[in-house]
């Protein structure tokens, strides 16, 4: 980020909710761009937030949605890819954050939905309710544009920049432990399919 | 399309046609996390422009990242020892299978053939049983004259019956990974 760029702390960051950042996030995506979201509640809000054949929504394979967004950024480097993770997740796989960094991809930008729970378990406490700080660990994987949002406005800013500049961006969103607005309907090769005809891989 | 009377395989060095086999067969993407039986096929796909080489820092990712392609519209493999191998149930039975994605998998087989340690022997036994489990094909490579048929025409198969598919390369193909007293 530039030393300009009004940089906040995880600590001093607004706690926010995810269906509506997932709202605000989709209401910028004007270029069928691609979001990947993980398992659980990150999906079923992505699904709440409108029927876009471009979003794929993961039922398993936690911790997966940001090498599936990496592939798809690799594969059509013309199009926006946007991963969306939460903390739980993204922690059971944190060496991709490297191989985001190392492969550079311009059009790729990972959202990390940060609530401190396993919230769909239970609201058992994630390693960020203690001490992780998951932008610090993007930024020492390499992943220089990371910061978190201070509030819904700079997530929009950052959203917005996403869009428009050169990444790989990591945007890290406190949020609470809201309930999602809906479940996704667990068709895999149904979802699978609609994103290929989202992605025009099949006509 | 090779055959297994292909004049000259016997000549070439199992990793050229590996390497061969995937350029034929349109695949451009190569995922893989390193192993020594595996090092001259990963140096010779690092340096062909034609495929895009990524290098994670775990099976599990190579995974997703393949996965992710294909649905973006490229072809890609992962490759990989036994050992990684066993740690992708989860990935395979989650994601792979039930989102039918012709994920395809270059094991080097460790644990067998001359094994000195006890590890690799005992990861080893799981590997087959966990994609017989799953449903997944796999074909274990001995001979290198059967190596352009059986990736190309296996390659095709998993494209065509959106289906993964997993080619273990034996020590008798490759040499293993041998202990140096």
């Amino acid at each position: 980020m530039p030393t300009h760029d009004p940089a906040v702390t995880r600590g001093a960051a607004l706690v926010m909710n995810r269906f509506d950042l997932t709202r605000r996030l989709v209401s910028k995506l004007h270029r069928e761009e691609a979001v990947v979201a993980g398992i659980g509640n990150t999906n079923f809000d992505l699904w709440a937030a409108g029927r876009r054949p471009q979003n794929f929504y993961m039922l398993g394979s936690m911790g997966l949605a940001c090498p599936i967004a990496l592939g798809v950024a690799i594969a059509q480097p013309g199009r926006r890819v946007f991963g969306v993770e939460g903390d739980g997740s993204i922690l059971m796989q944190l060496g991709c954050l490297g191989t985001i960094a190392a492969a550079a991809p311009k059009n790729l930008a990972i959202v990390i939905m940060d609530n401190g729970v396993y919230q769909i378990t239970g609201g058992q406490e994630t390693l960020t309710a203690r001490s992780t700080d998951l932008v610090a660990m993007a930024r020492g994987a390499g992943i220089a544009k990371a910061a978190w949002a201070a509030d819904e406005a700079d997530f929009e800013r950052r959203i917005e920049r996403a869009l428009a500049e050169d990444g790989p961006w990591l945007i890290g969103a406190r949020i609470d432990a809201g309930p999602p607005a809906a479940q996704t309907e667990r068709d895999p090769a149904q979802i699978r399919e609609r994103f290929m005809r989202g992605l025009g891989v099949r006509g | 399309m090779s055959s297994p009377e292909s004049a000259g395989a016997r000549e070439r060095p199992w990793h050229e046609l590996v390497h061969h086999a995937l350029k034929s067969s349109r695949v451009k993407l190569v995922t893989h996390v390193p192993d020594r039986v595996l090092a001259p096929l990963i140096a010779s796909l690092s340096a062909d422009d034609f495929f895009t080489v990524v290098s994670p820092a775990r099976e599990e990712e190579a995974v997703g990242i393949c996965t992710g392609a294909w649905m973006g519209g490229t072809l890609g493999a992962v490759l990989m020892q036994t050992s990684g191998m066993g740690t992708l149930a989860n990935a395979l039975a989650s994601l792979v299978v039930p989102y039918q994605i012709p994920l395809l998998m270059i094991v080097s087989e460790r644990g067998t053939l001359g094994e000195y340690n006890l590890g690799q022997v005992m990861v080893c036994r799981t590997m087959r049983p966990i994609l017989d489990s799953l449903g997944i094909e796999h074909h274990t490579l001995a001979r290198a004259d059967e190596v352009g048929f059986v990736f190309e025409r296996a390659i095709q198969q998993a494209v065509s019956t959106q289906s993964p598919v997993a080619f273990i390369l034996s020590p008798l193909l490759t040499g293993g990974k041998v202990f140096r007293h």
